[in-house]
């Protein structure tokens, strides 16, 4: 029998630290899709195979007593299965509507895997991302431009800079809001279930059901209690918490899975903030010791959070993957956008984070004037770190139209407030001009 | 399948008999009960048996919902597993 106590501290959990499962994603295969007339053929496919998707989510929530923030979908990348003479918007258009029938609240995988070559209908897709965005609620978008195997793919980065550019323009009435809906990638992943980058990959089956977990305010409360105590402990800790955290995203991905007919994918162990105060990463590098977030000391508190949240959480699912660690979205993360205001966290200090932990610069506002080949070369950064150490990096950075540093853009919702941050000034254009390809790193001689 | 209900708020008269009340008329078994005050606070924890509940999940849970209203009280109905998921191996 569970004693009150157990019971008592789940539901604090809950109620006060603010647990959740942070989404339900269902993969969706299109590739029974492919070719002329993808448009039409996708919307009833994806509205038959989610059509529970919602409903089922919420009947979960009901009975586990547990909130389920998000129910998503997430496709094949839509470069794959585009006919030939198929306007990809039109595939957006339909994509979206296939989201508002379902009722989730996003989809993902208006997405092509370039990082090492594009096709015709990659370049397609890639070059309308910025009508897409502007012209759908519901759809989020992705390119990887680069991949340990693959190197970097030069030209996609160049063509990508301009990309985020003109979303940004597209959207400038909403504050360039189709940017927060974009997402480059190094090492993409098949299995994401968390947008703005969740596709189903080629590799995976007709469907698959993947779970994200988060819970930053239940291990910060967990290391309330371990104040002072040396750094094993505080691991320990971490990975207990990260244990039941992820226990309970096995027990939901099982049952939705049951549910819904679908195959159980992975249970992805992420720490996601919301601007929610209790719900930051940052206050849990702070619980630590630090004085404030972007300090000295604050990769390698993000390493040891990010390395025992793994270590706890992948004993407690049958299959983990997805992006699995801390994510570090700046303007949804509450203890971030008071780091950035004050001027602590940069863009470099938010550079030399990604190295050790989850995705890369999310959600990070810049001024709306920086040029297309300055967004490239921070790109181009960000994907040499996610090569070079063979793990997942992404960019996705929102150039305000019209703001500049100091200024602060809102977006709402779970995406969040932040302050505008300054790039470097110095200009990337001849770097970026060059294009081709930055060859694939040594696998050996690692120092 | 079991479910655990927790109570949690003020103490007063009636609360145990309103809620057993509630219980029986949708044919919901109580299999044990705790009780405690915690902090001043009033703090019951039931685990009850559904394999004979006479209504949806939905239904029992809105009336315990009403019930907390009416009592100032706290009332939850969750399925037990998700207890056993994070405390036991």
């Amino acid at each position: 029998m569970l004693n009150t106590s157990e019971i008592l501290s789940t539901i604090s959990m809950i109620k006060e630290q603010k647990l959740d499962i942070r989404t339900i994603t269902m993969g969706i295969s299109l590739l029974e899709c492919a070719g002329e007339g993808a448009a039409e053929k996708i919307y009833d496919l994806v509205t038959r195979r989610a059509e529970r998707l919602v409903a089922v989510g919420e009947e979960i929530e009901r009975e586990f007593g547990i909130p389920i923030v998000n129910k998503r979908i997430s496709v094949t990348p839509v470069s794959l299965i585009l006919g030939e003479r198929e306007d990809p918007v039109a595939v957006a258009l339909a994509l979206d509507r296939a989201a508002g029938t379902t009722g989730v609240n996003f989809i993902g995988g208006y997405s092509a895997l370039v990082q090492k070559g594009a096709t015709r209908n990659d370049l397609r897709l890639i070059r309308s991302i910025p009508e897409a965005l502007s012209r759908t609620e519901l759809v989020c978008a992705s390119v990887n431009v680069a991949s340990t195997r693959a190197g970097v793919n030069m030209d996609a980065v160049r063509l990508m800079g301009e990309i985020i550019l003109e979303t940004a323009r597209l959207t400038a009435g909403r504050d360039g809001l189709g940017c927060a809906k974009l997402v480059a990638f190094a090492n993409a992943v098949e299995d994401n279930p968390f947008m703005a980058g969740a596709f189903h990959g080629a590799g995976e089956g007709d469907t698959a059901v993947n779970v994200g977990v988060s819970g930053p305010g239940v291990v910060k409360r967990a290391l309330e209690a371990c104040r002072g105590e040396p750094f094993d402990v505080v691991a320990e800790t971490i990975k207990k918490t990260a244990f039941r955290i992820t226990r309970m995203g096995q027990l939901v991905a099982l049952e939705a899975s049951k549910r819904l007919g679908a195959p159980f994918g992975i249970v992805d162990l992420s720490l996601a903030p919301t601007p929610a105060v209790g719900d930051s990463v940052a206050h849990i590098l702070e619980e630590m010791g630090l004085e404030r977030c972007g300090q000295h000391g604050t990769t390698a508190a993000l390493m040891m959070l990010n390395d025992a949240v793994k270590k706890g959480g992948v004993m407690a699912s049958s299959s983990v993957g997805g992006l699995s660690g801390a994510f570090i979205p700046l303007s949804e993360d509450i203890g971030m956008i008071d780091a950035a205001r004050a001027g602590t966290l940069t863009l470099d200090k938010l550079e030399a984070m990604t190295s050790v932990c989850s995705v890369g610069l999310d959600m990070v506002a810049v001024p709306g004037d920086t040029p297309a080949a300055t967004l490239a070369a921070i790109l181009a950064d960000e994907a040499a770190i996610g090569v070079v150490n063979q793990k997942t990096t992404a960019v996705r950075i929102i150039p305000v139209p019209g703001k500049g540093v100091g200024e602060w853009v809102e977006f709402g919702g779970l995406l969040g407030r932040a302050p505008i941050i300054p790039v470097h000034p110095e200009s990337a254009e001849a770097f970026i001009a060059r294009g081709g390809r930055i060859p694939a790193p040594i696998n050996s001689l690692k120092n | 399948m079991k479910a655990i209900v927790t109570v949690l708020g003020t103490d007063k008269p009636g609360i145990i008999a309103e809620i057993s009340g509630c219980l029986y008329r949708y044919n919901i078994n109580i299999l044990d009960i705790t009780q405690t005050i915690l902090s001043g606070y009033f703090t019951m924890v039931m685990m009850v048996d559904l394999s004979a509940m006479t209504c949806g999940f939905g239904e029992i849970t809105g009336a315990l919902d009403a019930l907390g209203g009416k009592l100032g009280l706290e009332i939850r109905m969750q399925r037990s597993e998700i207890f056993d998921a994070m405390h036991r191996l």
